[in-house]
């Protein structure tokens, strides 16, 4: 993917997703809370692109972020009470609330429980 | 008919999938919710930043710090000094840039910022690094052949000129002060600020145009 941008194409939006802003947002967040530093947050990104790179995953934005995620859920789990598992189930309630709530509707946790 | 139920059925099974979030965005929406509950982030603290860094914070920043250290001599000493210190002028510190430090190119040298290791970039002047920044091939190929690299950006830098290339760090981040070009005699800093680009401080740019 490494190609210099076209200067005379027009402006990339910053981010292409917005969960991809978010990653970015609760690390440095947590940097500034002291949760974990810049150097651990440097390291285990860094690690997470290697073995990204060293799986053959292509090298793309994508490839990026997806390491930042995974360097963000280790390090949050290594730094607070919140374990994997915590995630995983949260993730899938998150699911199911999206699948139970009729399109145009707030998307709220409590939707899909009880079913 | 039976047919028609289950086709209905499947349309309406897609439509349902339709809405729901990506994989990668779920789990930052678990994390999220999560961080938020326990009380390690505040909701409006994400929002802010996202908003900051999507809309506000770019290389128009980097751009007026160069500006002045071209202006204003006293500034530019203090900048090569500390730059860490000097941004301050113009409330541009942040967290995110950790320690910074300014590296001048002149007919003589010339510099190239990389990470490689992960994206590390002094976001509170540059705002967010474009995708190339991060991308495996820049990281590793800017330090083993970096004349090959600056010429895919369009640079090609003459054999007499040295080449600095500079590993940033988690704790310590660079800004390239390229070179004022010739035929901007007179003009103020916010003209100036106009003509200097973001390739132009990682050190992919190196002859800056006057025009504007």
């Amino acid at each position: 993917m490494f190609r210099p941008d076209d200067p005379l194409k027009p402006r990339d939006p910053v981010f292409d997703e917005a969960w991809q802003a978010q990653v970015l947002a609760i690390a440095d967040t947590l940097v500034q809370a002291g949760r974990f530093s810049a150097t651990d947050w440097a390291d285990t990104l860094g690690a997470e692109l290697r073995a990204a790179q060293a799986g053959g995953q292509p090298d793309t934005t994508e490839t990026y972020y997806l390491a930042a995620l995974a360097a963000l859920e280790k390090l949050t789990t290594k730094a607070t009470d919140l374990t994997p598992s915590d995630l995983t189930s949260r993730k899938e309630e998150w699911a199911r609330a999206y699948l139970h709530t009729p399109h145009g509707d707030p998307v709220l946790l409590t939707r899909g429980q009880d079913r | 008919m039976t047919s028609f139920d289950s086709d209905k059925a499947a349309e309406l099974h897609r439509h349902l999938h339709s809405h729901l979030p990506s994989d990668p965005a779920l789990r930052v929406k678990a994390l999220e919710s999560l961080a938020i509950e326990r009380g390690l982030v505040a909701p409006e603290t994400i929002d802010a930043w996202v908003e900051a860094y999507s809309e506000h914070i770019g290389p128009m920043r980097g751009a007026q710090v160069i500006a002045r250290a071209w202006t204003d001599p006293d500034f530019k000493s203090r900048l090569m000094e500390n730059a860490t210190e000097a941004i301050k002028d113009f409330g541009f510190e942040g967290n995110a840039t950790g320690h910074l430090h300014a590296v001048e190119n002149t007919d003589a040298q010339h510099n190239m910022v990389v990470c490689t290791l992960c994206s590390c970039y002094p976001f509170s002047i540059l705002g967010m690094s474009p995708a190339w920044y991060k991308s495996a091939a820049y990281r590793s190929r800017a330090v083993r052949e970096p004349r090959a690299v600056l010429a895919e950006f369009g640079v090609f830098l003459p054999d007499d000129v040295a080449l600095r290339v500079w590993d940033s760090t988690a704790e310590l981040r660079y800004i390239v002060v390229p070179q004022r070009p010739d035929g901007t005699d007179g003009w103020d800093a916010d003209r100036l600020a106009g003509i200097v680009t973001r390739n132009s401080m990682i050190g992919t740019e190196r002859d800056l145009k006057a025009e504007g």
